[in-house]
């Protein structure tokens, strides 16, 4: 008896995961198959080797790379900082709390911020640098998606950080470690798994963004999420636009087996 | 188990209760079938006041969605969720939607205003006897440039081949629309923009790769705050938002380009799925009251096909040839043809190429 009803309440998960997980999946895959004018074939797939997307496919990685790069240099010091300060729980939620505000909303804060007579270029004027073209570079994408992604990855190496048991410190600094060795070979391999989650946290969405490329980077960085965008809702090309999906899709379980936790830590 | 059941029973009992006082609430309002208008339109394109006058005029209860492209619209059509009365799709989508059997016909005999369209506009290739649509508004593409910064460098703008000027450096913001920039492209090496030659479509998007330098993003709607805010001295934009930013600002200038550019009209029609047919005619008949097109035009920025609402406008908007172009320069701009699917598609991924191609 017990056993089935804890069988009945796994009916929600069930049907929800087969609803919205499994069967767009198949959709997505199915569509791929199919060109624009609804006939079965793989020249999408043919299409997607071609230079164009190559092209295209390892420009989102590299810019997805540099921004979790990025987003992981300035969350990982902030992240230990943070277990250092007294009252941690209110400062954590001073990070989190604008990744509550809608994203397109602090989109445009940035057009203003970083336009040619925004903020960020008033103060460059006043330290004597002067005005310079900030909107629409690479600049100002990867420094406004580190901006977006940076609660996503602080969280994660944060509770690693939190969990840390102070008396390994304690022994380290006993038998004689520097605070470099200390952090290099104590802490960092100890809050792995927390670096990994974030990683994957950001890296993932970084690949397919896409109403940033436009709005911050003026269409300057065409990203698969882009390519994507278009081929839904402007050439109505569903069928490319799942393949490019099928391949992001590949791509990124790829990354979740590269970076998953693994038991046993490596080192 | 028996807490699950319960549970389900009382979500469900809710959603009776909720379901039965939304009910209560739209027949209180007035809001049964029959009394409902749906009108699907383009974002900020109608006065607000006219949508609460047709109210009051006809006790019909407008609800009004919007959208931001033709395909958007397009697919959400398709699909069928919403039943729309009216939509408001331009040319080229009112051919694909005729293929597709998405449209009804419209009944000439319900809508007596239709005799203040001008003639020009009505009888078009995409829709003839004007069976399925009826002209909303029209307008072109172009350009609006900043005069102080063209008068700095000692420059004129008349042609897209101005463009390429390398005095322009940094300075050029484009739309984000395949058909519009693939369309300066190929005017501005004179061909056609619905130019089916791929030859001339490569080349096309070679000339673009090289207009390069000069663009300095190509972006969206925000084009207009864009503009507004000085970001950069030269748009590619419909007329309308060229007339409502020369409304904000003393200094910009449209010109629609020498080689010729595009004409687009958006007219309204009735989808297949529409349930008020009544209602939607006599929304169209209101639209097309010579007061309230007026008034509308004076609202919206772009250009009117109302002849009679020209008359009551003021000559300084109706007398203005960059947005009321005469004849001759007409003649030189060209409307969307429905390209077909395929090659639609090899107008995006060249588009998409050009978009790819870094300075």
């Amino acid at each position: 008896m017990k056993n089935r009803s804890r069988n009945f309440y796994l009916i929600p998960y069930v049907i929800w995961i087969a609803l919205f997980v499994i069967a767009p999946l198949f959709l997505v895959l199915y569509y791929s198959f199919f060109n624009i004018e609804g006939e079965f074939t793989l020249s999408n797939y043919q299409k997607f080797f071609t230079p164009v997307y190559l092209k295209m496919t390892f420009s989102s990685f590299w810019y997805a790379f540099l921004i979790t790069l990025f987003t992981l240099l300035i969350a990982y010091p902030t992240a230990y900082l943070l277990t250092k300060t007294k009252h941690k729980q209110l400062w954590l939620l001073l990070i989190i709390v604008p990744s509550w505000i809608n994203l397109l909303l602090k989109a445009y804060a940035f057009l203003g911020i970083f336009g040619t007579y925004g903020a960020a270029n008033s103060i460059l004027e006043v330290i004597g640098i002067g005005s310079q073209q900030i909107l629409f570079t690479d600049f100002s994408f990867i420094f406004v998606s580190v901006y977006i992604f940076l609660p996503f990855m602080i969280l994660p190496i944060f509770n690693a950080l939190d969990e840390l048991n102070p008396s390994l410190l304690y022994a380290s600094s006993d038998l004689g470690a520097s605070q470099w060795t200390t952090f290099t070979r104590v802490i960092f391999p100890l809050t792995l798994d927390g670096v990994k989650a974030g990683c994957q946290i950001v890296f993932i969405p970084a690949l397919s963004l896409f109403m940033l490329t436009r709005l911050i980077a003026g269409n300057r960085v065409i990203t698969l999420g882009t390519a994507i965008e278009q081929h839904f809702l402007v050439t109505q090309d569903w069928g490319m636009g799942s393949t490019i999906a099928v391949f992001l899709i590949l791509a990124m379980v790829l990354i979740m087996i590269f970076t998953g936790t693994r038991k046993k830590g490596v080192l | 188990m028996k807490q699950l059941v319960r549970a389900f029973v009382a979500v469900l009992a809710i959603s009776f209760i909720l379901l039965y006082i939304v009910n209560r609430l739209n027949s209180a309002q007035g809001l049964t079938e029959g009394n409902v208008l749906t009108v699907f339109n383009w974002g900020d394109y109608i006065d607000a006041e006219l949508i609460d006058k047709f109210g009051e005029e006809t006790g019909i209860k407008v609800i009004y969605e919007t959208f931001d492209s033709n395909e958007a619209m397009l697919t959400k059509i398709q699909q069928g969720g919403t039943t729309y009365d009216i939509a408001v799709p331009s040319e080229y989508t009112i051919e694909k939607m005729k293929e597709e059997d998405l449209l009804l016909p419209v009944d000439h005999s319900k809508i007596p205003n239709l005799k203040n369209i001008d003639e020009r506009f009505m009888d078009l290739s995409f829709d003839p006897g004007n069976e399925y649509s009826i002209p909303y508004f029209w307008g072109t593409v172009g350009i609006v440039y900043n005069t102080d910064m063209l008068e700095e460098k000692g420059m004129t703008l008349t042609s897209w081949n101005d463009l390429w000027d390398p005095r322009l450096k940094n300075e050029i913001l484009l739309i984000d629309g395949a058909r519009e920039i693939m369309g300066m492209g190929l005017n501005s090496l004179h061909y056609s923009l619905n130019d089916k030659n791929d030859d001339h479509l490569m080349e096309a998007k070679e000339k673009l790769d090289s207009l390069t330098p000069n663009i300095k993003a190509i972006v969206g709607d925000e084009i207009r705050l864009l503009m507004e805010n000085d970001e950069a001295s030269i748009g590619l934009v419909w007329s309308g938002v060229a007339a409502e930013l020369m409304w904000e600002k003393d200094n910009l200038e449209y010109v629609v380009p020498e080689e010729g550019s595009n004409l687009w009209f958006d007219n309204m029609v009735i989808p297949k799925t529409a349930k008020n047919i009544d209602g939607a005619h006599q929304f169209m008949n209101f639209i097309l009251d010579a007061e309230n097109a007026a008034q509308n035009t004076e609202y919206v920025g772009y250009s009117t096909p109302n002849k009679a609402a020209v008359a009551l406008l003021d000559e300084e908007i109706v007398g203005d040839e960059r947005f009321y172009p005469d004849e001759e320069m007409t003649a030189r701009l060209e409307v969307y043809e429905n390209l077909g699917p395929r090659l639609l598609s090899r107008y995006n991924d060249l588009f998409l190429e050009f978009k790819m191609h870094r300075k």
